[in-house]
């Protein structure tokens, strides 16, 4: 027997639980009430999310995700190397200290950064204290398009060093060596070697940091005060303040292919790969 | 400059658990609100008569456990089929495998809630499950696809020519060289379980909460301080886990 | 393998056991309530499973249209969503008639809440609490009186403002303000309270929901729009703060009990709406929570701290300029609409 059939179970599943809610996402996204209350097939909402308004929406979430992104690769490319450097002890966990923090609640860590930035709050009241802000001044942290990216970097950061430090913890330390050995200096060894190697890892990082930013809406509404608007937030609200479901589904829709195709430009290599390799 | 390579992997840490520590914090305090008054205990008694946090915190688990491994043991199976299956055979499942992780929570709530109403399946715990395991399967594949690439299929062969069945073969040489991944895809599952609020509140049934239902319900008036308790209790929990499962591979690695 | 199979079972057995504990418990013996978020009193429940031997299966929403949406697919006994949400439901025939031979305690409520517009006949719902939206401040920073919205436009207190994250309230709130209809669907009236609310956005620290008491009383925000429960609530923790509610009216809403189509145990439900008016439980209801009670004698046994504050317990004539939302979905569709451009507006 092939093994190839052991995946039968998994696609009958996948055409029940992936398939069934797509289509159902893709129905009401394609159809308008029309007078009578029934609905029938219509690009009407299309056209309708096709203008300045939620355009600019979609490209301010898209902004914010992939600054987002940028500052999480920063952030978590050195983190995974040193990680993964062969003379770092209890790896496992160190592995485990950075993946626990994500089983606490989103919101109960969200709001923990309430009590710290607030312009009340215990950074600005602590800086008061030491005379580096006057009695009345505070440092406004929050309300801004500043504190969702934060937001977003601090939620999301793990997801970026993992599988990055996977990839690079399972690299074939001899190449590195040779390198060494062939009188490169560690620069060259990182350019040549060592970054090459680890792109697999970051294409995944940036799939599992960039698509949940760019749909998120807690985190912008807490943090910013609502004062910064997403995709996401526009989204809940339609579905549930307007209960206008076509008009939800056709900016999910555009969404999801919004993403897939930002997924595409990403360079072909290692596209197998993708998403994959968590850890 | 190790000494900075650890200084930098503190300081990550730091950021990551400053509102957690904050959180533990206040748990501690008398007040409802984030204003702190006075130390307290009052929190943590008041947990423990809460039956409906207690029931949550049973479902959140449960849920969270048995949707982890079906989706592991699932997951796994169908990623040592997808690896053997012709290239463009993979490359449509894997399209279709990567689509819920694209999907808005709130759309896949909803529409697994309309799943359920046209199957007739009455919501409950057993749909929550069934849930949970539709958007944690993909991730658990993402983690074993890697490893099987990785793995030598010379040795699943040798072990056919042997005269094992290929279940057997599989169990006894696939699995034991895949294991690290397939462990990251139990851990991953197990996480995105325990945190997702949208997708469980559309398909949970009367009375089946779980404590992200009850934060997110709560978030318009405010959530009970015992929900930072129990969070703080958990935490602990974890930790003190985690040192003795240290403590305990060191020693046999000593041993060893 | 034989490891992984046994496995699998357990598992199995471990689920249906589950699915049949929960087909066993007989349905005419268990009430489903489906109530908001801290909307009742602490051991309420289990002082009703005492005395009438019901078991209460109690869950809950974030919003009324939370719950609208998944009551299309599950069943609950009593639902208690707000005045224009039990409007929505009668209308598209969801919930069925009551008994009142079966919830004689309906002689206690108040004749203020009977035959409101969403159930002129009093068929289909029991009033339960009721609320308004006003202005939560701190009198200790906020030196003038305040009694109409235009505080909340005053540029002195740039930076210290919340309005509510609730498209209906904040834009009914502002119509209000300039002696529009809160349920208007004129646009011109629209466009006015639209470029009302962007001369306000930069004053504006932030549209909240719950976190406005924790803002307010930690001093981030000198004032916000709330519910007066959330107020009653805030001002218990601390007492320079101050509730008021525009002269001209405001929003006010009444929660109701009804009994879905689908419910499995009417008379259980019935038992549950005729307990809830009970005067002690009616006023141990608006005690915990500070939501208005709409029980006569409950009213009575209310601490005087509570039924005496004006911003709680205003007087009528407040009430009769105030006005209830309406909602259907191209009202709501429309606000939101503009919602939409004033958020874009940054």
């Amino acid at each position: 027997m092939n093994r190839r059939w052991y995946s039968a179970p998994y696609i009958v599943w996948s055409l029940i639980f992936v398939v069934v809610p797509l289509l159902v996402v893709a129905y009401y996204g394609l159809t308008a009430q029309s007078a009578d209350g029934s609905l029938e097939f219509s690009l009407e909402n299309f056209k309708r999310f096709f203008t300045p308004l939620y355009l600019g929406v979609l490209w301010r979430s898209a902004l914010y995700a992939a600054i987002s992104t940028v500052i999480c690769l920063l952030l978590g490319y050195p983190a995974a190397m040193i990680l993964a450097s062969k003379d770092l002890k209890h790896k496992s966990v160190m592995m485990f200290l950075i993946v626990i923090p994500m089983w606490m609640n989103l919101l109960l860590r969200t709001y923990s950064w309430l009590t710290l930035l607030e312009n009340q709050g215990l950074i600005n009241q602590f800086l008061r204290f030491i005379g580096v802000l006057g009695k009345e001044q505070s440092i406004q942290f929050l309300y801004s398009e500043g504190a969702v990216i934060f937001g977003m970097v601090y939620n999301f950061l793990p997801f970026m060093i993992l599988p990055i430090y996977s990839v690079m913890s399972k690299m074939d330390y001899s190449i590195i060596n040779a390198a060494e050995d062939l009188g490169a200096n560690k620069f060259n060894v990182f350019k040549k070697v060592t970054f090459p190697l680890s792109i697999p890892g970051i294409y995944s990082g940036i799939t599992m940091v960039f698509v949940p930013a760019i749909t998120t809406f807690a985190i912008s509404s807490i943090l910013s005060g609502n004062n910064v608007n997403l995709l996401g937030n526009v989204i809940e609200k339609q579905f549930l303040v307007g209960n206008d479901w076509n008009f939800g589904s056709t900016m999910s829709l555009v969404l999801m292919i919004f993403i897939l195709l930002s997924l595409v430009i990403m360079p072909d290599s290692e596209k197998e790969s993708q998403g994959g390799m968590i850890i | 400059m190790k000494k900075l390579q650890k200084l930098y992997l503190y300081l990550i840490l730091l950021f990551l658990y400053a509102p957690i520590i904050i959180l533990i914090i206040y748990s501690f305090n008398e007040s409802k609100y984030r204003v702190w008054t006075n130390f307290s205990f009052k929190w943590y008694i008041e947990l423990f008569q809460d039956t409906q946090i207690m029931s949550a915190l049973y479902n959140t688990l449960f849920v969270a456990v048995v949707a982890s491994i079906l989706s592991t043991i699932i997951g796994t199976i169908a990623a040592i089929g997808i690896n053997s299956m012709k290239k463009w055979q993979r490359s449509t499942i894997m399209n279709v495998t990567m689509l819920p992780v694209l999907n808005p929570d709130i759309v896949t709530g909803i529409a697994l809630m309309l799943l359920f109403y046209i199957a007739k399946l009455p919501t409950g715990i057993v749909t929550l499950v069934l849930s949970h395991m539709a958007f944690c399967i993909p991730y658990v594949i993402l983690s074993v696809l890697p490893k099987l690439k990785q793995a030598d299929n010379r040795t699943y062969e040798a072990a056919l020519d042997l005269g094992a069945t290929p279940a057997l073969a599989t169990w006894k040489v696939t699995i034991p060289e895949i294991m690290p991944g397939v462990i990251t895809g139990l851990l991953m599952a197990f996480t995105l379980s325990i945190d997702d609020f949208i997708i469980s509140y559309f398909t949970t049934g009367p009375g089946v909460d779980n404590l992200s239902i009850l934060i997110y319900n709560a978030a318009k008036k405010g959530v009970s301080p015992s929900i930072n308790a129990l969070s703080a209790l958990m935490f602990a929990v974890i930790m003190i886990l985690l040192i003795i499962i240290n403590v305990r591979t060191h020693k046999a690695t000593k041993k060893a | 393998m034989r490891k992984i199979v046994s496995l699998l079972l357990a598992f199995m057995l471990l689920i249906c056991t589950l699915i049949f504990s929960g087909c066993n418990t007989d349905p005419s013996k268990v009430v489903r309530v489906f109530n908001a978020s801290e909307y009742i009193g602490e051991d309420v429940i289990k002082q009703f499973e005492k005395e009438t031997g019901y078991k209460v299966v109690y869950s809950e929403f974030a919003s009324n249209e939370d719950m609208y949406t998944k009551i299309k697919t599950t069943p609950y006994d009593v639902l208690i969503p707000s005045d224009y949400m039990v409007d929505r439901l009668i209308r598209e025939d969801l919930v069925q008639p009551l008994d009142f031979n079966n919830i004689p305690n309906y002689k206690y409520v108040d004749e203020t809440f009977k035959s409101p517009y969403y159930d002129p006949d009093n068929t289909y719902s029991v009033p339960y609490m009721w609320s308004t939206v006003g202005i939560l401040y701190d009198s200790a920073k906020v030196t003038e009186e305040v009694n109409d919205m235009s505080i909340m436009w005053n540029d002195k207190y740039k930076g210290k403002i919340f309005m509510l994250d609730s498209v209906r309230d904040t834009f009914g709130m502002t119509l209000k303000k300039l002696g529009y209809s809160v349920n208007t669907t004129d646009d011109t009236e629209l466009d006015e309270a639209k470029s009302e609310l962007l001369v306000q956005r930069p004053l504006i620290l932030g549209y909240v929901t719950d976190e406005v008491k924790d803002k307010i009383i930690s001093g981030e925000g000198y004032m916000g729009l709330v519910y007066s429960g959330e107020a009653g609530k805030a001002m218990a923790e601390k007492d320079t703060l101050r509730y008021a509610i525009p002269e001209n009216g405001t929003i006010y809403c009444v929660d109701a009990m009804v009994i879905p189509k689908k419910a499995q145990n009417k008379t259980g439900a019935e038992s549950f709406i005729n307990f809830m008016h009970k005067p002690e439980i009616a006023a141990q209801n608006s005690e915990e929570t500070y939501y208005g009670c709409t029980n006569t004698e409950g009213l009575k046994l209310l601490p005087d701290a509570i039924k005496n504050n004006k911003g709680l317990y205003p007087d009528v004539d407040i009430l009769e300029k105030s006005e209830m939302l309406k909602s259907d979905d191209k009202i709501n569709q429309k606000y939101l609409e503009i919602w939409n451009q004033i958020m874009a507006a940054n």
